[in-house]
């Protein structure tokens, strides 16, 4: 009995780590242009698929093919920010999120048209079952450990492109106050434009992982959002690692839930959001002023 | 200019202006308006002639020609079953309650800036309560569809107070956080059905009071005779909620809604409670839309959490229908619910196409037209139906030269 719970928020905390990674790309956005993207979780849909579709035609592992799709998702996270989402920013929040709505429903519809309401599956080979035994009758999966283990990764990596490059250092300036860093000869668009491409890869990464740990097909994006968005609140805005603590917070409420009824699982995640935010409404790590 | 002050915002510093600009506008009648200070209430019908004493005017010639044309038109749309065809009355109800949901998701987003993506909430919660109400308490779907409203409204207020912990965007997100969470828990309600839903038994559908009635005076046939009620009920709604609107926004609290818009600190500054005017807006969105949920759901008579719920069908569609017609604009919705009509008419069996046609339509007209048909009409031909500008009445002449002018 005790075991089984002990192993239900084991498997919650790496759950955890896949929400992180879709919450990052979130979190880097709206950090850097106070963007709120409801297309986030389509994003990570569409580049499953692009992965899923370059294994397939070149056939490839789906690791591999992630290689082919990162250079195509930062391409066009670039596209999209520089001819569709800059001309939207400004004091006004309606356009973004109006737009980016409007976007989730084209991604979604598209992809619908593309490729069918069927669900879709990235496969990983023997990595996908192994397992490493804790002892006793623990084990964890390799996959869900990977997942993590990906998301710290990726959280150090995003830490050192902010507060040891270049182009961090223009991602900071241009979130403290884009006017003035504009004034300094920064060029906030292009700017802008990078950050949505990098987060199109943190997006492609996690989108890897979505379509290796479970099947996924065109209409599962906004649950993804909602996880997402739960997360970097829980975590507190601006905190890479405080969004890592929010999808661990979420992944365990989710597996606890689900162990209580399996129906509960997705309400307790979401509960535990409302919890959070009853309690603390700024989240558990707050950095940004807003 | 359909509403007090510029409904864009002040011109941002830098070089992220997005929308374009600003038209010139009549600033005398804003300002007049708003510098009054305090208030003076709406004036019931201001007298034709011009006085030397100024005088604060909400009426203009052609929204005074437009009370009578849409006073006939109320009255012919209440006759038009004694002529009118089941499906056409039929597709009228859907005009009804799709304008009614734009109406309140218009009043939330284009007055006091709460964007919601969440209103499903109350369309599912309505619904799901005709359903409570009707089925298991035995009421009546009349007061069933009234009691809902109530109900919703009510259920708004601990919603707000989680969703209104969050600001701007997040807020968005936030209000469908809520929706799935409302969807969840009733899917787990076995007596509405759980997660496949129910329908409503025919008892109940032909039961309504009034149904007999109009069975003997029109001489139909039941499933006729509750099209035609169903109709009226819908009219009411969608013609009520556009007038109970506009009457709040022509009101003192309509006054510092708008201010709120323009500005929340200075709206702030001069002692507007914004929590508590965007709460009660929240909660009267909340009260219309949970009655038009049960209208919905009265109709179909049959209900599910995911259809009750969906962001597509409630709140998607409804964006639509706003930011087409002109956001901030009572008349917007209006030309937005008939365009939509006429897509989803002659454009739904293209299925996903048709559907991203709308999405590519919408991003168009926020990027490039974000005042919307309404909006871009009104400004080229200084147009208003439902004004709610105050002005003053001896400057108005010169204002509306001036606007004349200026476009």
């Amino acid at each position: 009995m005790m075991i089984g719970w002990i192993d239900t928020v084991i498997q919650g905390v790496l759950l955890g780590g896949l929400y992180a990674l879709f919450a990052a790309g979130l979190s880097l956005i709206f950090g850097i242009m106070r963007l709120v993207n409801l297309a986030h979780g389509d994003l990570i849909v569409l580049a499953a698929f692009v992965i899923l579709a370059a294994a397939r035609a070149l056939g490839l592992d789906a690791f591999t093919a992630t290689a082919v799709a990162l250079p195509l998702m930062f391409a066009a996270g670039y596209a999209l920010q520089f001819l569709v989402l800059n001309r939207t920013l400004g004091t006004d929040i309606l356009p973004p999120l109006l737009v980016t709505f409007g976007l989730s429903i084209i991604v979604q519809n598209s992809l619908l048209e593309m490729f069918s309401a069927d669900s879709q599956r990235l496969s990983a080979g023997a990595i996908e079952t192994a397992s490493i035994p804790l002892g006793g009758v623990l084990a964890v999966g390799v996959m869900p450990l990977v997942t993590f283990v990906s998301a710290i990764a990726v959280i150090l990596l995003l830490n050192a492109l902010f507060y040891s490059t270049a182009l961090g250092r223009a991602f900071r300036a241009t979130s403290d106050d884009a006017d003035i860093a504009q004034l300094m000869g920064i060029e906030t668009r292009r700017v802008f434009a990078m950050a949505m491409a990098v987060a199109m890869v943190v997006v492609t990464i996690a989108a890897l992982y979505l379509g290796m740990r479970a099947t996924f097909d065109p209409t599962i994006g906004p649950a993804r959002l909602l996880y997402a968005f739960e997360a970097v609140i829980i975590g507190g805005l601006g905190s890479l690692w405080g969004t890592l603590a929010g999808g661990v917070i979420i992944g365990v409420a989710q597996t606890v839930g689900a162990n209580i009824n399996p129906e509960w699982q997705i309400l307790a995640g979401h509960l535990a959001f409302l919890a959070v935010l009853m309690l603390r409404p700024r989240g558990l790590f707050p950095r940004t002023a807003d | 200019m359909a509403t007090v002050g510029s409904a864009d915002s002040p011109p941002p510093l830098g070089a992220r202006a997005s929308r374009p600009h600003s038209p010139t506008l009549p600033s005398p009648a804003s300002g007049g308006g708003r510098g009054g200070g305090g208030e003076t209430p709406a004036l019931p019908e201001e007298e034709a002639g011009e006085r030397a004493t100024p005088r604060l005017a909400i009426a203009t010639a052609t929204s005074r020609a437009f009370t009578l044309v849409g006073c006939l038109l109320i009255v012919a749309l209440i006759g038009l079953p004694l002529i009118a065809s089941r499906s056409l009355l039929q597709d009228l109800v859907f005009i009804f309650y799709m304008l009614t949901l734009a109406q309140f998701w218009n009043l939330l987003a284009g007055y006091v800036g709460l964007v919601s993506v969440g209103q499903q909430t109350f369309v599912g919660l309505g619904g799901y309560l005709l359903f409570a109400l009707t089925v298991m308490v035995g009421l009546d779907p009349l007061l069933a569809i009234l009691l809902a409203g109530t109900i919703a409204a009510v259920l708004a207020i601990p919603t707000a107070f989680v969703v209104f912990r969050l600001q701007g965007a997040y807020f968005a997100v936030g209000t469908w956080v809520m929706a799935e969470v409302y969807r969840l828990v009733f899917a787990q309600v076995k007596e509405l059905g759980g997660g496949t839903g129910t329908s409503l038994p025919p008892a109940v559908t032909n039961s309504i009071t009034g149904i007999d009635w109009i069975r003997r005076v029109l001489d139909l046939r039941t499933p006729a005779a509750r099209d035609v009620l169903t109709y009226w009920i819908a009219l009411a709604i969608a013609a009520g909620s556009t007038l109970a609107i506009y009457m709040v926004l022509r009101s003192r609290r309509g006054l510092a809604l708008a201010a709120i818009r323009d500005s929340t600190a200075a709206a702030q500054s001069v002692g507007i409670d914004i929590f508590r005017a965007k709460l009660w807006i929240y909660v009267l969105a909340a009260a219309g839309t949970g009655m038009t949920g049960a209208l919905i759901y009265l109709q179909k008579a049959r209900i599910s959490p995911d259809a009750a719920f969906s962001v597509l069908d409630w709140t998607a569609y409804v964006i639509f229908i706003v930011v087409i017609g002109g956001l901030g604009t009572l008349e917007g919705p209006i030309i937005g619910v008939m365009v939509f009509y006429l897509m989803q008419t002659y454009l739904a069996g293209f299925g996903s196409w048709y559907l991203i046609l709308l999405g590519v339509l919408a991003i168009a007209t926020m990027l490039f037209a974000p005042k919307g048909i309404w909006g871009h009409f009104s400004q080229r031909f200084g147009i208003v139906l439902f004004p709610v500008q105050r002005r003053i009445s001896t400057l108005s002449k010169l204002a509306d030269d001036a606007q004349r002018t200026s476009s």
